[in-house]
Formats: C-alpha cells, structure tokens, sequence
C-alpha cells in the first residue's frame, strides 16, 4: 500500500462527493423559485439513494468479475462489500476501500446530473425509484464497461475498458450516459407548462456561480484523482483541467458576446462545466496546449448547443442535453483527433500522426453508450410513467413543485406571506407542535 | 385633503425624500412597485434564449396632503423626482374624504 496515494485518493473522494451539493445549487440557481427546493432535492435525494447502493450491489456489478461479453460484473461477488473490509486486500497501491469510495461519488454524480433535464414538473417518489433503477441498470453496467480494467479489480473487466477507448475520468460512462439519460427523460415526462411562451428565468444566478465554482473546484478530484495515485498523471490532468476550463469560459462568453451582445454570468457558469465535461474524458492525453483547444471548441459548441431545445421541441430544462451530452460527446471525440503520445496515456490521435484506429474506437464507445443510455433510460422512464405516474398534476406544476411534493418554500417573501410572525394568510403552526418538547417552533405553509 | 400617489424610478427615492422633508411633509409611505409606460420593459438573455421583461421596478410614494398645499408638493415631487429621461413615472392625486390619527382620535387635516 501507498499511504500518499491513498491520502489522494481519499481526498479526490471527498473533493468529488462536494461536487453533488454543487450540483445542486448549479440547477437550485436556474429553476424558478418556486422549484428550487425540489431541484436541490433530487440531488440531495440521488446523494444518499446512490451511496446505499453503491455499497449493496453497486460496486460489485460495477467492478465484479466480469459475466460475460464485458457487459457486466458479477453483482454477488462483492455484494454489500464483503471480502473487501482487510486492509491488507489492495486495489493497485490502493486499500480497496479507498478505491470503492472514489468510484462511489461518480456513480452519485451521474444520477443527479440527469435531474436538470426534467426540473419543475417529476414526482420526487418516482424520481427516487428512478434513480434507483437507472443506477443499477444502466450505470452500474456502463461503470463496468469504462472503468474496470482487466487484472485491476477483477481478472475481467468491461469491454470499453479491455478495447483500448481512452476514458480518463468518465466522458462516456458520466456524461454522455447523464445527458443521453436526461434527453431520454426530458421527452418521457414532456414540456412544462408554458415551455417556449412564458419566461423561466433563472431565480437566483449568485447561487449557479456558486454552484459552478464548487463544481470546477471538485472536478479537480474527479479528474485528477482518476490517475488513482499520486503521480504526474494527477498533475498533467489538473493542468490540462485548469487550461480546458478557462478556455470554456471564454469560448462560451466571446460566443454570447457576438451573437447577444453581452458576456453573461449564466454563461461564465455555464462554460466553466462544459469545459469541465469535454476535458474529463481527455485530460490524461492531451498537452496542456491542445487542451485549451479542446476547451475553447467546448464552450463554443455547447453555447450554440443549448438552443437547440427550441428548434427541436423538447425542454430538457436546464441544458443537460446542450451541456453533458455534446460536451461529453466532443471530449471523448477529440481525444481521437488531438491525443498525444507524450501525454500520459501515450497515444497518438489523427493529427499526431495517429492515424483513424483510436478515433474509431472513441467514437464507437461514445455512440454506443449514448445509444444504449437513451433507449434503457426511455423504457425504465415509460414504465414508470404508466405505473406510479412520473409527472405532477398541471395544476400543482403553477402552484409550485416545492409546496406540492415538499411542503415548503424556498424563500420567505415578506411580512404577509407564510412562514410570518403576523399569522395573516394561510399560515398556521403545525399540529402536533402544540405542548411539544422539542421547543422549536417550526412552521408549515399551506 | 388630497392623497398624492408617485410612481417614480427607485434610485430617485432619496431625492424624493429629502424634498419632501425640506418642504415639511411629516410623513409617506413607500412600497415596492412594478409596472411599464410608455418605455415598455427591457430584454435578458439566458443562454441565448431571449426574455422580455414587460414589468419595470419602481417604487410607489403616498403622501396625505393638505388642500392648500397640494400644488406645491406635486411640483415638489415632480421636479425631485426628474430625470429627464423616458421612465421618469407618474403623480396623480386623488380626493380624501376623511383621515383619522388611530393613536389619539384627531380628524381631517389635523390627524396630518
């Protein structure tokens, strides 16, 4: 055992694990006011569903002996973890357990990223089985498929992995597998209610920057963590980490700039994680140079990306689609084109001499999980429509999502609202409150 | 006796105010507002997509005026609240039948 790599590793765990309440303020920020609970809920939600599983089954089918065809590890082998508490029992230089708990917050991540795609309008219950399913079905698989090696984990790891695909930190098995996820969802559940006439303004954009600079802050353990060691493959993915994200920023602001007129804060926030994204597959195989390339292409493309909503005719609320899948699809592509031999994982892309093998392979993988996202994701999302009802009633969608499924607001509006001291309008203290111990006056608005 | 209802631009409030004291009005009240004029709204961007925003903040100034008085606090409020530029706001006044000081009882201009 390496006690600095684990020491990295464990950090880059916890680094990762912030990126979910990131997360969850990044899309609490956009929602409208009257969702923003909710929003930061499903994240919330996901967060705690995801780490139960994980330890359960998740890690097992995701890093499990192989079953078969590289499609799937063995769920048992490794269920709630047994076999792997010794600390004798290494993952590399690694305690196994430091290894379960770095993959653990991807597969949590994963999941609530979906969410953006289908603000203001999902039943939490429905939401929670969901994420559920889709952790197991689907990213518990395609974790498989990226992530387990041959002879790492396991003596047979997934196909991805076995073929070659350069995956570093999870372009394919995170965010093209999120985005294709929450496209899938988006059309499921349907438009909201005014999509496309009436204005759904982001409520609080000092909440999304916020959001978005715990994200890039974290995204550094995602990435550089990923080397599962504490080496200069963590160094040259932090760096090209650094260069791809800033370069994001200012190919998303300049393509706001000429096209609106105005470089915009959503837009700041909005091109740091596209950067983010396309880098994550590709940050142990570029030169720090090349990835400010990729990055700048990266803001460019899903800048433009993002209004194709409109066009197209499907409200995936809050650009999961513009953002995580294009930008995941571009970072796992452009290793294809720009990965260099001198980079850590020491392959050549087209225009290092490369050649069109590994674009092929990059290309294949990308499709390939974005194909099998999409179409798991719409029936496990169709089945549950028709059985436990994925959607809110209309009417409760204009009242707000957050009293309807949470009994709460986000915001105290003012002195004759709910939640007051002057007890005027709908508000009253709950029930069970009255001769209480708990001495806490907590209120419910109706 | 007269109430005075301004809607004027928010950042004009303090010189609304402060001509208000000078001219030796005892007391207004203030509310948030919104609304548009001729000016209509403005536009905002996110991420791309266009939103026009029709309702403009403004802030909403009442005051309970003397009949003697009224003329001059309207051009007290007028000029005050001036800038020059299209959303400056509207005055109107209105007739008050009856005002009453809920602490001691008193009526008509001298519950002002």
């Amino acid at each position: 055992m390496d006690t600095g790599d684990t020491a990295w590793v464990l950090t880059s765990s916890a680094l990762v694990m912030l990126m979910t309440p990131g997360l969850a303020l990044f899309y609490g920020g956009m929602v409208r006011a009257k969702s923003v609970l909710n929003m930061m809920m499903m994240s919330f939600g996901a967060l705690a569903l995801i780490s139960v599983l994980w330890v359960l089954w998740g890690f097992s089918i995701a890093f499990g002996n192989d079953v078969g065809g590289g499609l799937l590890g063995d769920p048992g082998e490794y269920f709630g973890l047994s076999g792997l508490l010794g600390a004798d029992h290494l993952i590399g230089t690694l305690p196994a357990m430091a290894f379960v708990a770095f993959q653990s917050v991807f597969a949590i991540i994963a999941v609530a990223l979906i969410s953006g795609a289908i603000a203001d309008r999902a039943k939490f219950s429905t939401w929670m089985v969901f994420a559920g399913i889709w952790a197991t079905i689907v990213y518990f698989p395609v974790a498989h498929w990226v992530f387990s090696f041959d002879g790492v984990v396991s003596e047979a790891g997934g196909w991805i992995a076995g073929w070659g695909v350069i995956d570093f930190a999870g372009g394919t098995a995170i965010h093209i597998n999120a985005g294709a996820a929450g496209l899938a969802l988006a059309l499921v559940l349907g438009k909201r209610r005014g999509f496309g006439r009436d204005p759904m303004r982001p409520h609080n954009l000092p909440l999304v920057m916020i959001g978005a600079g715990l994200l890039w802050f974290g995204w550094f353990g995602f990435n550089a963590g990923s080397a599962t060691a504490a080496n200069g493959t963590a160094a040259v993915a932090w760096v090209n980490t650094l260069a791809a994200t800033g370069a994001a920023v200012l190919g998303w602001l300049l393509t706001e700039r000429f096209r609106d007129g105005h470089a915009t804060s959503l837009g700041a926030a909005s091109g740091a994680v596209a950067g983010l994204v396309a880098i994550t597959p590709a940050c142990s195989a570029l030169n720090p140079v090349t990835s400010i390339v990729v990055g700048v292409i990266a803001g460019v493309l899903c800048a433009l990306a993002v209004g194709l909503k409109y066009r197209l005719g499907f409200d995936d609320s809050l650009d999961v689609v513009g953002v995580h899948l294009v930008g995941g699809l571009w970072g796992t592509i452009s290793i294809g084109f720009f990965a260099t031999a001198d980079a850590p994982a020491a392959v050549d892309g087209l225009f290092y001499g490369g050649g069109l093998g590994q674009l092929g392979k990059q290309v294949t993988a990308a499709v390939v999980v974005m194909v099998f996202s999409f179409v798991v994701t719409g029936i496990i999302g169709l089945v549950l429509q028709r059985t436990m009802g994925f959607r809110i009633d209309e009417e409760d969608e204009v009242t707000g999502i957050d009293q309807v499924e949470h009994a709460e607001s986000g915001y105290d509006w003012g002195n004759l609202g709910s939640g007051s001291g002057l007890g005027l309008g709908s508000s009253r203290p709950p029930a069970h409150s009255a001769g209480s111990t708990t001495g806490n006056s907590s209120e419910v608005s109706a | 006796m007269k109430l005075l209802t301004a809607i004027i631009k928010p950042h004009k409030l303090d010189d609304v105010k402060s001509a208000l004291e000078a001219y030796g009005i005892q007391g207004l009240t203030i509310s948030e507002s919104s609304g548009y004029g001729r000016q209509r709204g403005h536009t905002e961007v996110y991420r791309g997509a266009e939103y026009t925003v029709d309702l403009v903040p403004k802030v909403r100034v009442e005051v309970l005026v003397d009949d003697v008085d009224i003329h001059d606090v309207v051009e007290v409020v007028v000029k005050s609240a001036q800038t020059g530029r299209i959303g400056d706001g509207k005055v109107w006044t209105q007739h008050v039948e009856d005002v009453v000081r809920v602490r001691t009882g008193e009526h008509g201009p001298d519950a002002l």
